[in-house]
């Protein structure tokens, strides 16, 4: 399972964005690698993962890509997160 | 503090930013300028925007600035406007600040930690309090 955790410039918002990713697939039991990436290195990234994760306002920007693109509102909402991956992944 | 408009509230952390030797002033405009371009995709809960550029040569050292907003502002986030915290994030590289961003998901994560820093009656106990936790 590759995840892809985007925002704009791959150094701030996708870091923290991955950070609760890991923890809540490890509350899922699934094994992942998460990368923290900036738009075009998603881009590029995104052909190979299973999924995205960013912010609403980013999703437009990486239509197209193979992967599942998965929005989140809150960052620090573990239970969306939690939500979202588990409809995704299980 | 109180600011009118998203802009000048970059603007306050991108000033705080350079007053500390963390940037130069240009840093700023480079905040900015992903605002325009990209939108407000850093107001990533409610209320709370981390504004940041990419590593640059503007960028002396990695560091983190606040401003917590009196008066909160339209950030133009369909799901997480008013903020009324505004970080501003500069780093050297991808990974040299990893350790301070893992401890301000900790604080942000926690509803409590939050109510702390919109409420703190003054920045000198904010400082002691991040300084100590991240």
């Amino acid at each position: 399972m590759k995840i892809v955790a985007v925002c704009g410039m791959g150094i701030g918002t996708s870091v923290l964005l991955k950070m609760n990713a890991e923890k809540v697939l490890a509350q899922l039991g699934i094994e992942a690698t998460v990368t923290a990436a900036d738009m075009s290195t998603a881009r590029q990234l995104g052909f190979e993962a299973n999924i995205v994760l960013t912010t609403p306002e980013l999703v437009p920007s990486l239509q197209g890509l193979p992967a599942e693109i998965i929005s989140i509102d809150h960052f620090f909402d573990l239970a969306e997160l939690h939500r979202k991956l588990s409809a995704a992944l299980l | 503090m109180v600011v009118d408009s998203r802009e000048a509230a970059i603007v306050r952390v991108g000033e705080l930013l350079a007053a500390s030797g963390r940037t130069t002033a240009g840093y700023t405009g480079e905040m900015l300028a992903v605002l325009n371009e990209l939108g407000p995709y850093f107001v990533i809960a409610p209320g709370i925007a981390i504004a940041h550029a990419r590593p640059s040569e503007s960028v002396l050292s990695a560091g983190l600035s606040l401003a917590v907003l009196a008066k909160p502002v339209e950030f133009g986030s369909d799901h997480n406007d008013p903020v009324r915290m505004v970080f501003g994030l500069c780093a050297k590289d991808h990974d040299g600040h990893i350790e301070v961003l893992a401890g301000l998901a900790e604080v942000l994560s926690d509803d409590a930690q939050v109510n702390f820093l919109l409420n703190a009656s003054d920045a000198g106990r904010i400082h002691e309090y991040l300084a100590s936790v991240l």
